[in-house]
């Protein structure tokens, strides 16, 4: 591509978009650029972010996890319980992951072993573990769950809300694993040609069904957050997270025939959806619209990085 | 001489894109009733000069004419309205519909009062065209279900229906059986005989000499000559498509072979493979050869561990192995270079480099540590050095290579892993001439290093010229071994087809 103002803003798009758009709310809404309001945005996008890095990885091999809003729910219920009537916050939170990452562990055999499509296959989940929480919970919240659990969602470390902070780890570890180990380039073959990557030598089957696995781990850490940041675990939690999950890893750059996209894409997609939110909130526009203006921003985005192409 | 005007003339064409001149001041002529040639290597301008001729590129200057008159294609429907129809290497035919729907896809006669496709008179339709090309397909054969030779002929049926008066054929017998190439052939001649211009493109040159009158031979852009093929010689057309004259066109080395590094014993592939019995020495290459369907490629991949045997051993370098998986295969020591290298070979949205060493780089991290990128970027830059691949740097996306220098990532691919036994399925398939012997070369220099190499080619000339040994098979059974001096043509010819 040659060098001029066109391409170079063609290739950070993303970036572009979002220090645009945060232009545009600053001057409509100054009050976006104060520190209690940027702390809040974070925070509240934090959980998207979480989920859609999880996300990230799976998309990046061509598949899709359509059941991380259920995996929300069902361990943010597990959390509640456990921390209910345990008291102990670690170990319910550990337990949580760990159910988690066999949501995910089922999503990946299904796909990998099964050879059933990605689609279906969490589609199937999706619905599945939505009922697993209704019967699980009984149908009702579950509230009361203490100093410790209730920390994770609320609490500061160094004035950076704790979600922030897992949030900005959980980038760095998917960075490091999507560059610069061998893992990450076994992704992006899978993502660009599983064929080829199976000819290679690489075990596309261990790849396409970790994948899974980080995604149900990640939902649950999304599904811990909201449950502590709400202060109960809803049945209802997590509906139409992957929505916004994919939205987050599309809008950031990422294929979904895979094999292309980048997670730093995916935080800045991530972000866009989360300002978008607060600014619309800041100019009181009704929440109804608010729907409708995020959709369109997708759109919009998809077909500039498609002409872009 | 012929004084009537040329079907087709281009004259002083010009195509650049950013960075790169496509075509400069290309100029021929396609009389009717004849078959031109369009000859060189790949990335001298055939593909480019076609789609501007199909309507796909839009020329940046230069004139076209058709039939004398000159025209200014718009776009593919206007190059179609003028009569030209291209049929690409790639067919495009659908499977789920029958050959009758196919030849008038886009076309579809309708019921003038009801509005509703008129399937008799298509089908009536359909069948006067093939016959007119000799095919005896039934209009509702499903087209899925015929050959790739017969959806050609459906694809040729279709130009017809159009009034095509030029027909360009890119790389025809590419997928085509012996059999289905002399059907071809036979249908070419009737084409002329009806006055179509032809135009053929298409790497073998045996071929050329068979069936095309005339040739233009284009390299780097530029048009380098016409001539006619009764008056030229093999070597003189490789000279112009080159600018350079080959020495030998494959090249052959006498190797040392020592010990057997691959023996298969009775290994058989559900329906696909029967009791294969064969060895592979250090030192030598041993070409596999037999038609299309053949089972070669379905051997090879069944001792590469892509597919599973039903029953069977395998020996490699004496010990006893089970192969349940590529990654398997490549821990005992074996490569497989697919004959299709963009579905099975290249991740396209990867560079080079990344390409490159994608079967090694357990080689370059270990455990969660970082890839070390520093030494993959200086083993990337040794065999981009060693193999002279073309490109301008190991960042670059692989997609933006040609043919010949993708296949040469591959191959130092596999050649980074220091296999013991190398398969190669159709090791210059769409490979330029110049890079061909390059390929040959490399070759012959792992011979004579000690690795086990095992070309499966149908093309007969090359698997002559460069095996040691000459397996052939035939519907799954090898059905005879043949040392050099045995391997000609008639020779590997009477077992393909069954000895």
């Amino acid at each position: 591509m040659e060098h001029s103002l066109k391409n170079s803003l063609l290739k950070y798009k993303t970036l572009f978009g979002l220090l645009v758009l945060c232009i545009i709310i600053t001057i409509v809404s100054p009050r976006f650029l104060t520190v209690p309001n940027l702390r809040n945005v974070l925070t509240q996008l934090s959980v998207n972010a979480v989920i859609a890095a999880g996300m990230s990885f799976v998309i990046l091999t061509g598949g899709i996890d359509l059941s991380v809003g259920s995996t929300v729910s069902i361990c943010g219920a597990i959390a509640a319980t456990l921390t209910k009537s345990t008291g102990n916050a670690f170990i319910s939170v550990l337990v949580a992951l760990i159910f988690g990452a066999f949501i995910g562990l089922i999503n990946g055999l299904i796909i990998a072993k099964g050879k059933i499509q990605a689609f279906i296959a969490t589609l199937g989940t999706m619905t599945i573990f939505r009922g697993v929480t209704y019967v699980y919970t009984n149908g009702t919240p579950i509230s009361g769950l203490g100093q410790g659990f209730m920390a994770i969602g609320n609490d500061k470390i160094l004035g950076i809300p704790v979600p922030v902070i897992i949030m900005i780890v959980i980038f760095i570890i998917g960075y490091y694993l999507l560059t610069q180990v061998r893992f990450g380039r076994y992704v992006y073959a899978l993502g660009g040609n599983e064929d080829s990557a199976r000819l290679s030598g690489i075990n596309t089957q261990k790849i396409k069904t970790l994948i899974y696995v980080i995604s149900g781990i990640m939902a649950s850490i999304g599904g811990i957050i909201v449950t502590s940041r709400i202060g109960s675990a809803s049945p209802n939690a997590g509906s139409g997270f992957e929505l916004d999950a994919i939205a987050a890893v599309v809008l950031g750059g990422t294929s979904l025939a895979g094999g292309e996209g980048s997670i730093i894409g995916t935080i800045i997609g991530a972000l866009i959806i989360g300002i978008l939110n607060n600014g619309l909130n800041l100019m009181n526009v009704s929440p109804f619209y608010q729907q409708i203006v995020k959709g369109l921003v997708i759109l919009f985005a998809v077909m500039i990085d498609k002409k872009s192409k | 001489m012929d004084a009537k005007a040329p079907t087709l003339e281009m004259q002083g064409i010009f195509k650049s894109f950013p960075g790169v001149k496509a075509l400069q001041d290309v100029s021929f002529k396609a009389h009717g009733g004849k078959v031109l040639a369009l000859l060189g290597e790949n990335g001298a301008g055939k593909s480019t000069l076609m789609k501007i001729l199909s309507g796909v590129y839009k020329k940046d200057s230069g004139q076209i004419f058709v039939e004398g008159n000159e025209v200014d294609i718009q776009g593919i429907k206007a190059a179609e309205n003028l009569g030209i129809t291209i049929i690409h290497q790639e067919l495009s035919v659908l499977p789920n519909l029958t050959v009758a729907d196919n030849i008038f896809l886009g076309n579809e006669k309708f019921n003038k009062v009801s509005r509703r496709l008129n399937k008799s008179y298509t089908k009536e339709l359909s069948k006067r065209f093939l016959n007119q090309i000799g095919s005896k397909l039934s209009p509702d054969t499903l087209v899925g279900n015929i050959s790739v030779g017969d959806m050609q002929m459906v694809e040729i049926a279709k130009a017809l229906t159009k009034n095509s008066r030029i027909i360009i054929m890119d790389e025809p017998t590419t997928a085509l059986t012996d059999v289905e190439t002399k059907n071809l052939f036979g249908v070419i001649k009737k084409l002329k005989e009806k006055g179509l211009a032809i135009i053929y493109i298409s790497h073998r040159l045996d071929e050329i000499f068979e069936i095309c009158d005339d040739i233009t031979v284009l390299r780097d852009g530029r048009h380098i000559g016409d001539v006619e093929t009764n008056k030229v010689s093999k070597d003189q057309l490789i000279a112009m498509m080159v600018g350079r004259k080959l020495e030998e066109q494959y090249p052959y080395v006498k190797g040392k072979t020592t010990k057997t590094m691959l023996k298969v014993e009775n290994l058989s592939l559900e329906g696909k493979v029967e009791n294969a019995n064969f060895e592979v020495k250090a030192g030598e290459i041993l070409g596999i050869s037999g038609l299309m369907g053949a089972g070669r490629t379905e051997l090879a991949k069944t001792i590469f561990g892509e597919y599973k045997k039903s029953s069977g051993k395998i020996y490699i370098d004496g010990e006893n192995v089970e192969i349940n998986s590529p990654a398997a295969a490549i821990e005992y020591g074996l490569s497989y270079l697919s004959e299709d290298r963009k579905k099975e070979g290249l991740v396209l949205g990867m560079s080079v480099g990344q390409n490159m060493t994608l079967a090694n780089l357990k080689h370059y991290q270990k455990g969660l540590r970082k890839i070390n990128k520093n030494a993959e970027t200086v083993d990337v830059e040794e065999y981009i050095t060693k193999l002279s691949i073309k490109s301008p740097s190991q960042y670059q996306l692989i997609r933006n290579l040609s043919g010949g220098n993708q296949q040469k990532v591959i191959l130092a691919k596999w050649l980074m892993l220091s296999p013991k036994v190398l398969i190669i399925d159709e090791p210059t398939r769409g490979i330029d001439v110049g890079a061909k012997k390059e390929i040959y070369d490399v070759l012959n220099e792992l011979k004579q290093m000690g690795k086990a190499v095992i070309i499966i080619s149908s093309d007969l000339p090359e698997i002559i010229g460069v095996s040691d040994r000459v397996i052939v098979m035939h519907e799954g059974k090898i059905t005879g071994e043949l040392p050099r001096e045995d391997a000609n043509q008639e020779n590997i010819m009477k077992y393909a087809i069954g000895g």
